[in-house]
């Protein structure tokens, strides 16, 4: 194997972060990207389902056929999202609430899969662990940046901690549907000035 | 009449693309072409349609008969799959034109959040069977819509000169939000 350990878990963190370098995932990212605390607990949600499936994919890469792969995938995938579901309903009620359809969204979340397939089904164990946990690091933290953006100028504070000064009029359009796209779109674009350096 | 304002609900105020953020991948990703766009439209609709009367059904006479809600997740996304495979086998058979149109759009059908958004949204606001159809119809109808209203804006961007850290995605994510403006007018219409 030509990349260690070390490289799999942070190419998830910069070179491959979904949704800005691998554009997967979308749904969730600009669904649930209205406050950060939102965008975290979806990608902590989402890094779970990840890491999980991204082990026992790679157990069984052996035994799965390759014919019927993704069906086998999409089972084990919704087994842990069911399993998120109702942890969530148990200790993070309110969470749970506020992020409604897309928690048992995530069976078709299309990083997960993508990384099912696209790796662990070709990788041993180890790779297959840093590499879900890489990806799933990195989709939080920019859930999270996605959403402190929104929050701080759709509403001039964070976590009820007002970071805008007083005089600050709140931009409400970024909390908005349509400020979403706007927001995503722009982050892309700093992402793409910095990178290409 | 109710049935007509939740239609017009689900095609405009609550938009899947625009205002549910639910089948965004194929949004971005098919938009480039018209063709494309009007293919990935059809093949949703007649899933979408399909999928929301018989996972419904599925609900209705069977998870909530055992009491077997729990499992609505994984036994939702298998009745997709499923019958995302039969409607392509099916098509493949006795209607080998639309399968041709359709294309590699049918097997993509089975990860698309927009399908299995719809039939959870269907269950969780507690649709009768009647406003359950509707509702998937509608869904569908606005999916394309909007998604053949994308693709002819980003069609025209091709031909426009964007600077270029914004490039491609990004300029479309923020068309979409655009368009996304447009659809938020109808807001306070129902």
């Amino acid at each position: 194997m030509a990349k260690t350990l070390a490289q799999e878990f942070t190419k998830g963190l910069w070179d491959e972060i979904p949704p800005f370098r691998l554009v997967l995932g979308l749904c969730p990212a600009l669904g649930v990207s209205t406050t950060m605390e939102n965008g975290i607990g979806m990608g902590i949600a989402t890094t779970f389902v990840l890491i999980c499936s991204n082990i026992l994919v790679s157990l069984f890469r052996n035994i799965i056929p390759t014919k019927v792969r993704i069906v086998c995938f999409i089972i084990i995938i919704a087994t842990f999202v069911t399993l998120v579901e109702l942890l969530m309903q148990a200790y993070t009620y309110e969470l749970f609430l506020k992020l409604g359809v897309f928690i048992p969204l995530i069976v078709v979340n299309c990083v997960v899969l993508g990384r099912a397939e696209a790796f662990a089904y070709k990788n041993k164990l180890l790779p297959s662990l840093a590499d879900g946990l890489g990806i799933g690091l990195g989709f939080t933290m920019a859930l999270g940046a996605l959403g402190f953006v929104r929050e701080v100028l759709g509403t001039g504070a964070c976590y009820g901690v007002n970071l805008m000064g007083s005089s600050y009029k709140p931009f409400t359009f970024m909390v908005e549907a349509p400020g979403a796209f706007v927001a995503l779109g722009l982050m892309l674009c700093l992402m793409n000035m910095v990178g290409k350096k | 009449m109710e049935l007509i304002v939740l239609a017009i609900s689900c095609i405009f105020v609550n938009n899947i693309l625009l205002a549910q953020f639910l089948g965004n991948c194929p949004f971005l990703g098919t938009s480039k072409k018209m063709e494309t766009a009007i293919g990935m439209s059809m093949a949703v609709i007649f899933v979408l349609v399909m999928a929301g009367i018989i996972t419904w059904v599925t609900e209705e006479y069977f998870l909530k008969q055992y009491g077997l809600q729990y499992l609505r997740t994984i036994s939702f996304i298998l009745v997709i799959a499923a019958l995302v495979q039969f409607v392509e086998m099916f098509l493949k058979k006795s209607i080998p034109a639309l399968y041709a149109g359709l294309g590699i759009f049918l097997p993509l059908i089975t990860t698309n959040c927009a399908v299995m958004g719809v039939c959870l949204i269907n269950i969780k606001e507690e649709y009768t069977f009647i406003e359950a159809l509707v509702s998937s119809i509608s869904y569908a109808v606005g999916f394309g819509l909007a998604l053949v209203l994308f693709a002819g804006v980003r069609e025209r961007i091709l031909l426009a000169r964007v600077p270029r850290p914004l490039q491609d995605t990004s300029i479309g994510l923020i068309t979409a939000g655009m368009l996304a403006l447009a659809f938020y007018a109808f807001k306070g219409m129902v």
